[in-house]
């Protein structure tokens, strides 16, 4: 099974790479851009049939390694 | 007194603070970060570099290095623990210390000298700065813009867990000798017990006459007078 992770930093973390990256795209005349935060998309296979199961360790994953729960946050969809 | 320097790949202060415990007689062991047990050690150091390459989050992959549950025991028992630098991150990663090193504010890689105030010399790490409390020491990071919550900031600061803060040459601890955005210019932190230190800048780089200063110095001393 497959399921991706999403790890963002927190709406009121400062995300430097997403504010250079809006200010770019200003720059280049997409003037409808309103903002844009940066993150990490992480694709993970795994070995587990059940679906809520698999989601839950994914969860533990992301809680323990991926992110750092004190200035990101993370979505996980299942494929 | 015996010291372990942990080495992981990309760790690059390595050597650099080898070289300082050494100079000051400590006697010191590298150990590789894929070794289980820890030597018996008074303290360990995470030394400065770029760990793992900085994946997923700086320091964020060596905390979960084989080595580091021994390092968290030691840190546990009251086992003294220096991180520098990428040695910082890492203690923040494996939640030895409390708060968060965001990147830089201006978004800049900085290496430079920064002047620096021992805020607190009543611990192992700082006691020989008493006589010389404002120092000047190098910073090398991209990622040590230090950030606490209001409620973490009240708690370091009520029980003296501020070792070092960014100032200028006189000793003013104000917003433009703040050279990455860290809360209160907070540059070294300690555990509450005060045995586990973990700063940005650099001691062991100013240890020598011959490196342009000693500054560094007396963090080895205070180190060696603590035993």
């Amino acid at each position: 099974m497959k399921i991706s992770a999403i790890v963002t930093l927190k709406k009121d973390v400062l995300d430097p790479q997403g504010k250079v990256v809006n200010q770019t795209l200003k720059n280049m005349g997409y003037n409808n851009i309103i903002s844009v935060r940066q993150g990490k998309h992480f694709e993970i296979e795994i070995n587990e049939a059940d679906k809520e199961k698999a989601k839950k360790i994914i969860e533990e994953i992301c809680k323990k390694l991926l992110s750092n729960v004190v200035i990101e946050d993370f979505t996980i969809n299942h494929k | 007194m015996k010291s372990s320097v942990i080495v992981f790949p990309g760790s690059n202060c390595d050597r650099d603070i080898a070289v300082a415990l050494e100079k000051f007689k400590i006697k010191n062991e590298m150990i590789w970060h894929d070794d289980v047990n820890l030597p018996k050690s008074d303290l360990v150091v995470l030394p400065g570099g770029f760990s793992y390459g900085d994946y997923l989050r700086s320091g964020c992959i060596a905390s979960k290095s084989k080595i580091i549950n021994d390092v968290i025991q030691h840190g546990k028992k009251g086992g003294l623990i220096l991180g520098i630098c990428n040695g910082f991150q890492i203690l923040i990663e494996t939640g030895l210390l409390p708060g968060v090193l965001l990147r830089n504010k201006k978004l800049r890689f900085l290496s430079k000298n920064v002047f620096l105030k021992v805020t607190d010399t009543n611990n192992k790490f700082c006691s020989k700065y008493k006589k010389k409390n404002i120092i000047e020491l190098p910073i090398a990071h991209n990622e040590g813009n230090y950030f606490a919550n209001n409620e973490l900031l009240k708690n370091l600061d009520d029980n003296n867990l501020i070792a070092f803060k960014y100032c200028d040459k006189k000793g003013n601890i104000k917003d433009n000798s703040n050279p990455n955005g860290s809360s209160n210019n907070i540059a070294g932190i300690m555990n509450i017990k005060k045995n586990i230190l973990g700063m940005m800048p650099h001691p062991e780089r100013l240890i020598d006459p011959i490196l342009s200063g000693e500054d560094g110095s007396m963090l080895f001393e205070s180190l060696l007078n603590s035993k």
